[in-house]
């Protein structure tokens, strides 16, 4: 009779509220770091935030306690993000569209999607040496050495795995008879892809590239010996030849500075960046969810 | 009508039209095609630069710990054993914390928001850069763990792994700071695998009496399996190649111990530290530990896609 009811003390039951309690437990420890890293940024980067920050040079690192402001590296990382999305937004589309529009799963493109996880695996430091070899070293750049440019390249490296899927994953949600439609009244393949298709995943792929964006505007392995970093004004176009700033490389050198007032403008820094990937994060998210709700059947 | 008719019969594609076609097609194919030649031109760039120090160490590279740009003397034992014991160790600690946390997002303990939330932060740690985490490590983290370095030192101090004094930026920290870095790639590839299992067969498990637990571990899991294997071997991949928090937290010491409170070098933190300043040979040098990162990396992420495709879920 007594077995018809829920027994607490059953070997099973105990074991299942153990289980259940060990991945509540996984759990908040996964949630912690976020939880922790961002109330530290928040509470020491935050209250370093002055309208001066923004557009002050960085003092070298010395014995005086202003430390300056942080503007050549902002304005340095908004310049070598969008250098690497000039490079790598038309490549990877071009590239995505060949793999969802043309492609038929041939050996071509199973090697070429192969190559893009490949690429997409490999350490994002390995992109910083190759560009180092390729145009530092040989100073291939009209002459110039370590420079802005060379390190947008690096950067467009590690985001073209990151477009080329989103676009070939977006394509590929497309519905065929669109494309039925639009080539069944005479339209070419070009005009399909550029004014039906395209269009239709517009949301999907732009969700994808932006993430992508925000992913490379924090990588700072393949910058620190391509772009590496300058203390002053961006001023002008030449000033793409020479060595540029960046947010990411302004927390590496300044955190491992002994200096307080420099560690102070890392935390500054880390606020900033912070704050806009994760704005960047959290509105795609929501927006995706949106879209998914509205998505018609 | 008649006119009309005619009119439509005309309407032919024009020559400049199929060539305008034709060109597009072949744009997307070259840029396509761009991927492998980057991918080729990484692995040939690096061997080729690397080709001096490795004609002059051969494999000796990898077994000597010396690194001494003053006598030439080159050798990556240190940084290539820091890399696997602090990317090994990483994960042994977060596959049991990522799946389990996997598991709480996909079963129904709590209402559904609350998983949603907890999964969507997982996801934003991902977000956070790695130089930003490695300032946290600095100031926030090491504070934090020094004491239990001290404790874990006086009592486990019989085991090498923690046999020397704890200092200041070890192997230790850098462990921890990976294990923050994989949990959400672990989490989020484990909670796709899990969610993928169908219901069937939880169900199936349910009906012949199993417990929730029972059910998980002997039905779910085992199905689930390969897919999280394959987000592990990933998560190694980038435990391997993860460069900025572990450079700032490791210590950068070239000098070999056992023990995990001692400074360290992992491959990366070694290119990151050492990269700007060298010349001669030592770059040559730094290159050849490049390609030896390079092929640790493309061997576990090829490795995980064949897993992948050979063991995906077939239902």
């Amino acid at each position: 009779m007594n077995s018809l009811y829920y027994q607490k003390k059953l070997s099973r039951n105990v074991g299942d509220k153990f289980f259940t309690s060990l991945s509540v437990f996984c759990a908040l420890i996964a949630i912690l770091p976020l939880i922790f890293v961002v109330t530290y940024i928040l509470i020491k980067g935050g209250s370093q935030i002055t309208p001066e920050l923004f557009i002050l040079e960085p003092n070298p690192p010395g014995d005086d306690l202003d430390a300056g402001g942080i503007n050549p590296a902002l304005i340095g990382t908004l310049v070598i993000t969008t250098i690497a999305s000039i490079i790598s937004i038309p490549v990877g589309v071009g590239g995505g569209i060949y793999l969802a529009e043309y492609s038929n799963g041939g050996p071509f493109s199973k090697f070429i999607r192969f190559g893009v996880n490949v690429l997409a695996g490999v350490p994002s430091i390995i992109a910083g040496v190759f560009i180092y070899a390729l145009i530092v070293s040989t100073k291939i750049l009209f002459g110039s050495m370590y420079s802005g440019l060379a390190g947008g390249m690096a950067l467009s490296i590690l985001m073209l795995p990151t477009v080329i899927k989103t676009t070939d994953e977006g394509l590929k949600l497309v519905p065929n008879e669109l494309r039925y439609a639009s080539l069944g009244i005479g339209a070419s393949m070009y005009t399909t892809i550029l004014k039906i298709t395209l269009p239709t995943a517009f949301r999907s792929i732009a969700t994808g590239v932006v993430l992508g964006i925000a992913r490379a505007a924090g990588e700072t392995a393949p910058l620190i010996f391509t772009a590496l970093f300058s203390y002053y004004y961006i001023v002008s176009f030449e000033d793409l030849f020479y060595e540029m700033g960046s947010l990411a490389v302004l927390i590496y050198n300044f955190a491992l500075e002994p200096y307080d007032a420099q560690n102070k403008l890392a935390w500054a820094a880390s606020f900033i960046l912070v704050i806009s990937i994760l704005t960047v994060n959290i509105f795609s998210r929501i927006l995706a969810a949106f879209t998914e709700k509205t998505k018609r059947v | 009508m008649e006119e009309k008719l005619t009119l439509f019969k005309n309407r032919k594609r024009f020559g400049i039209e199929k060539n305008i076609d034709l060109i597009f097609k072949n744009t997307t194919l070259t840029l396509s095609s761009l991927v492998a030649i980057v991918l080729f031109g990484i692995i040939l760039v690096v061997f080729f630069q690397s080709f001096e120090s490795f004609s002059r160490y051969g494999l000796k590279f990898l077994v000597t710990s010396e690194w001494n740009p003053v006598k030439d003397e080159y050798g990556a034992f240190t940084a290539i054993y820091g890399t696997l014991v602090t990317s090994l160790l990483s994960l042994l600690i977060t596959i049991p914390l990522g799946v389990g946390t996997a598991i709480f997002i996909t079963e129904d303990f709590v209402p559904k928001f609350v998983r949603e939330i907890v999964g969507s932060f997982v996801e934003l740690l991902a977000a956070i850069p790695s130089v930003v985490l490695g300032l946290w490590a600095i100031f926030v983290m090491e504070p934090f763990f020094r004491e239990f370095f001290v404790f874990l030192h006086k009592f486990f101090g019989w085991i090498p792994l923690f046999s020397s004094e704890p200092a200041g930026r070890n192997s230790l920290l850098a462990i921890i700071i990976l294990v923050v870095m994989l949990l959400p790639i672990v989490t989020s590839i484990a909670r796709d695998s899990l969610n993928q299992v169908p219901k069937k067969l939880r169900n199936a498990s349910y009906g012949i009496g199993a417990s929730r637990w029972k059910t998980i571990f002997s039905v779910i899991l085992p199905a689930a399996l390969s897919g999280i294997m394959a987000g592990v071997l990933l998560a190694l991949g980038r435990a391997m190649g993860e460069t900025m928090a572990v450079t700032m937290i490791i210590g950068n010491s070239n000098a070999f111990s056992w023990s995990l409170l001692s400074p360290g070098y992992t491959i990366s933190s070694m290119l990151a530290n050492q990269f700007g300043e060298a010349d001669g040979s030592q770059v040559s040098s730094l290159f050849y530990a490049a390609f030896v990162l390079m092929i640790l990396s493309l061997v576990v992420n090829i490795f995980a896609q064949w897993l992948v495709k050979k063991f995906s879920l077939k239902y």
